[in-house]
């Protein structure tokens, strides 16, 4: 012995080399385990193909899918029915989540009562697939004396199976009971990509006279379209978690009603018969966002912080990023300032900042852009607003423009600091918009969160025409808020609304009391655009109520005039502290309009595309005949799009 | 190129369904799972099932995973929770287990011949508490900083002083011991 501890230091400091056997079946069984919770909770995920460098893990799949252990797990089973005809009940639980053991009701009657407890633990609780044990115990040579003590050791190990896992288990179990079982099977494989999509689950049903109030904030991000539009196009459908039914509806322009002269904004209003459930209506809320004069708009000093990694090579991406920004140049100003910050290995300054006039300068700096290297992007965002805020100057507007194809939070150990650090950057009046490029291991989740904190708007960019919809005809509304912190809060009238449900915004709800709340953040308007957002509701008494009445509940609102309910909006004027408040009583008497129509087929083409419990016999015929209704005045075409998406979508559907 | 996807990124992505990621994050730390299981139970037989039952459990438990700290720290806590219980259960079994007449015989004398074979290490360690254990196991086995095995144990960084310094005191008393 000794009084250091270094003796102790060596000896602990090489473990005895794992056992590779043990290592393999430990590994496949984590494998399946893994694929037994995507498979019963988790749709699959799209078939992206994965970027060059992840070749590798695929290599790693293979390897452990070969490592199957549905040989030995027979074996297990078999010998285990020897060792109880020898002496002992073993009850053998299998590790493997999809074949729950009951437990042997034929427990000797003269054991201990701790050993009916332990059994009854054991048939619940998982055990280790440990192959020799139980073959030792069975084995010929082992004399009765001697299988008990084994079948003692085994025991023991099964006891092993820690609290912990036993909780994930039954976690497991439960999502297995709630997936339909035919599918358990049917289920195909989880591709491998690394794309992540921010997403909650369906708004449920709400009941008015528990919840009256729905308050969320307004969206402007139309990412998800675009992403649901490539996948289709290249034959997949897509996943649930691709869907943001309100990212969908706002992609389309809409024509609602201008504002007034002072007014930032306009809320209008329609109730229609809901298209998918004859027993709703659908109140649809659309806000219009005041064009300024686009001659007196104010200089744009436009920082593009460009995403050079090793995964940008490709022409959907660092090609078409080049295109689109050349593109999106002519529509600037000579007054106008661009700088362009890259970030790969370590962040750099391309270009400083210089005259919109000077394209010669810009383009060539846009050409010489070529990928390579890792993705700094904390430190490349460091930079951009630093270069961002050089270029300021009075009643200019400042916003960085963030092109990338996901990788973002390398080397940044909390994603959270980096969007608690652009909502801290939010303040001195630089916006951040997202655009996101090409696929793979798009980061979709981390865009968002970007410019939801950044005050801007998240777009993805899979074409030269996408582009030239968000960068140039939507230029003005893309890069000059009119309007900050957009809070929209719905109080429902439960002597005429007994239930309701809000379609989309789930990753935008806020508390009832963040409405009146200034410090709380929410979404943007841009000059010119419009956000809408859908209810379904469903009266007292109509036979699509899904709750029934409270006994004890009254609704005694004869004094509010049959009102569905009232919408308020506060909103600030950029820079702004303070909010202002609009309200507006929604009567039920609000026409529907071929605007609001049309934003009533894309949202049931999301819930199609989510697969949503709400629609009932409702399909793609029928989205694809109220779009096809609803196309009005669509002079770029968008509408056609839609519909002959939605076309595409119901043939990959069969 | 990311020539060497970290720990987190992958941890983040298997939460979410990348079964590539997931692969790769429990094929590059079966190894430790298992060295820090050994360390924390002196025993190879152990720290195999110890480990495969993390391994089973990890899907699950992925799915808590916030990427709130490094993934290892997280890793490793799982580990010593898992230790934890198995150490309870242990407790719990052998309670159980009196009165098991002839099988208790032969499993208590197996335990004794077993621990007959244990080296200088098991000894050392049987004889500190499992707090000190821990600390040891986390602190010289894997070679943690003091503020870094508190956060596996959620134990502040004086604490763990605390605990190394107490360990050496009965290191040392035990050598005294054993040399008389």
């Amino acid at each position: 012995m000794t009084d250091d501890l270094d003796d102790l230091r060596r000896a602990l400091a090489t473990p005895p080399a794992p056992d590779p056997e043990a290592r393999a079946r430990a590994l496949a069984l984590a494998m399946e385990n893994f694929d037994r919770l995507q498979g019963s909770t988790d749709p699959a995920r799209s078939s992206e193909d994965r970027p060059s460098e992840a070749v590798p893990l695929n290599g790693v799949r293979r390897m452990l899918k070969s490592l199957t252990s549905r040989p030995a797990l027979a074996a297990t089973t078999s010998i285990a029915a020897l060792v109880i005809g020898v002496a002992v009940i073993l009850p053998v639980a299998d590790l493997r989540l999809d074949q729950p053991q009951t437990a042997p009701t034929d427990l000797p009657a003269d054991l201990p009562t701790e050993a009916d407890q332990l059994a009854d633990e054991l048939a619940t609780a998982p055990e280790p697939t440990d192959l020799g044990e139980v073959a030792k115990a069975a084995s010929p040579p082992a004399t009765a004396a001697r299988a008990p003590v084994e079948g003692e050791a085994r025991l023991r190990s099964e006891a092993v199976a820690d609290a912990e896992l036993s909780g994930g288990l039954v976690e497991v179990e439960n999502a297995v009971v709630a997936a339909a079982p035919a599918l358990a099977d049917a289920q195909p494989q989880p591709l491998p990509d690394s794309e992540a999509f921010a997403t909650a689950d369906a708004n449920p049903v709400k009941v008015t006279a528990e919840e009256p109030v729905s308050t969320f904030s307004i969206d402007v991000d139309t990412a998800s379209w675009s992403v649901l539009r490539s996948t289709l196009n290249r034959g997949a459908m897509p996943t649930p978690d691709q869907i943001r039914i309100e990212e969908m509806v706002n992609y389309f322009p809409y024509a609602y009603p201008a504002p007034d002269v002072d007014q930032a904004f306009a809320a209008s209003i329609s109730v229609m018969p809901t298209p998918w459930n004859p027993g709703t209506r659908l109140v649809t809320i659309g806000i219009q966002g005041a064009l300024p004069e686009v001659s007196d708009r104010p200089a744009l000093n436009l920082v593009f912080l460009i995403d050079t990694s090793g995964s940008m090579e490709d022409p959907s991406k660092l090609g078409l990023l080049k295109q689109s920004l050349a593109l999106m140049l002519a529509e600037l100003r000579p007054e106008d300032q661009i700088a362009i910050v890259t970030y790969a290995g370590s962040a750099g300054l391309v270009l400083p900042a210089t005259a919109a006039s000077d394209r010669a300068t810009i383009l060539a700096a846009l050409d010489q852009l070529a990928a390579g290297g890792s993705t700094a992007g904390a430190e490349g965002l460091e930079l951009a607003y630093q270069t961002a805020e050089g270029m300021a100057g009075d009643g200019e507007v400042s916003r960085i423009l963030l092109a990338t194809d996901g990788d973002f939070n390398v080397g940044v150990s909390d994603p959270e600091g980096l969007e608690a650090y652009v909502a801290k950057k939010r303040e001195t009046g630089t916006y951040l918009s997202v655009l996101g490029f090409g696929r793979g291991n798009l980061d979709d989740a981390v865009m968002q969160a970007l410019a939801q904190n950044g005050n801007g708007q998240a777009a993805y960019i899979d074409t030269l025409s996408e582009a030239q919809k968000v960068l140039v005809d939507q230029l003005t509304g893309a890069l000059f808020p009119i309007a900050d912190d957009v809070k929209i809060q719905v109080e429902w009238n439960p002597a005429t609304v007994a239930e309701y449900r809000l379609i989309g915004y789930e990753t935008r709800a806020l508390a009832r009391e963040d409405f009146n709340n200034d410090a709380v953040d929410a979404g943007e308007i841009g000059a010119g655009t419009q956000v809408t957002a859908i209810y379904e509701v469903t009266a007292p008494g109509s036979e699509a109520v899904l709750n029934d009445p409270l006994r004890y509940g009254s609704a005694t609102a004869e004094a509010t005039g049959g009102e569905l309910g009232f919408l308020r909006l506060r909103w600030k004027a950029p820079g702004e502290d303070s909010s202002t408040l609009i309200e507006t009583p929604i009567t039920g008497e609000e026409e529907a309009t071929d605007e609001t129509r049309f934003a009533a087929a894309i949202a049931g083409f999301g819930q199609l595309l989510q697969g949503s419990a709400y629609l009932g016999d409702w399909g793609w015929d029928e989205a694809i005949a109220l779009a096809g209704s609803a196309r009005g005045d669509d002079p770029f075409g968008y509408r056609v799009e839609a519909v002959n998406l939605m076309r595409l979508a119901q043939g990959l559907d069969r | 190129m990311r020539m060497d996807t970290p720990d987190e990124m992958l941890a983040t992505a298997a939460a979410q369904g990348d079964r590539a990621a997931f692969a790769k994050l429990v094929g590059r730390h079966y190894d430790r799972i298992h060295g820090l299981a050994w360390r924390l139970t002196g025993s190879r037989a152990e720290a195999e099932d110890l480990a495969q039952d993390i391994c089973a459990a990890l899907p699950a438990k992925l799915r808590h995973w916030r990427g709130e700290a490094r993934f290892t720290t997280w890793l490793y806590r799982v580990v010593v929770n898992a230790a934890h219980d198995l150490r309870r259960r242990q407790a719990t079994r052998t309670r159980a287990a009196q009165g098991w007449g002839d099988w208790e015989m032969a499993r208590q004398d197996e335990i004794v011949t077993e621990a007959a074979a244990r080296d200088w290490l098991a000894q050392a360690m049987t004889r500190l508490s499992p707090e000190l254990r821990d600390t040891l196991a986390l602190v010289l086995g894997e070679e943690l900083t003091q503020a870094e095995a508190g956060q596996v144990l959620g134990l502040s960084e004086g604490t763990i002083a605390w605990r190394m310094s107490e360990a050496k005191k009965r290191l040392r008393a035990m050598a005294k011991e054993d040399a008389t």
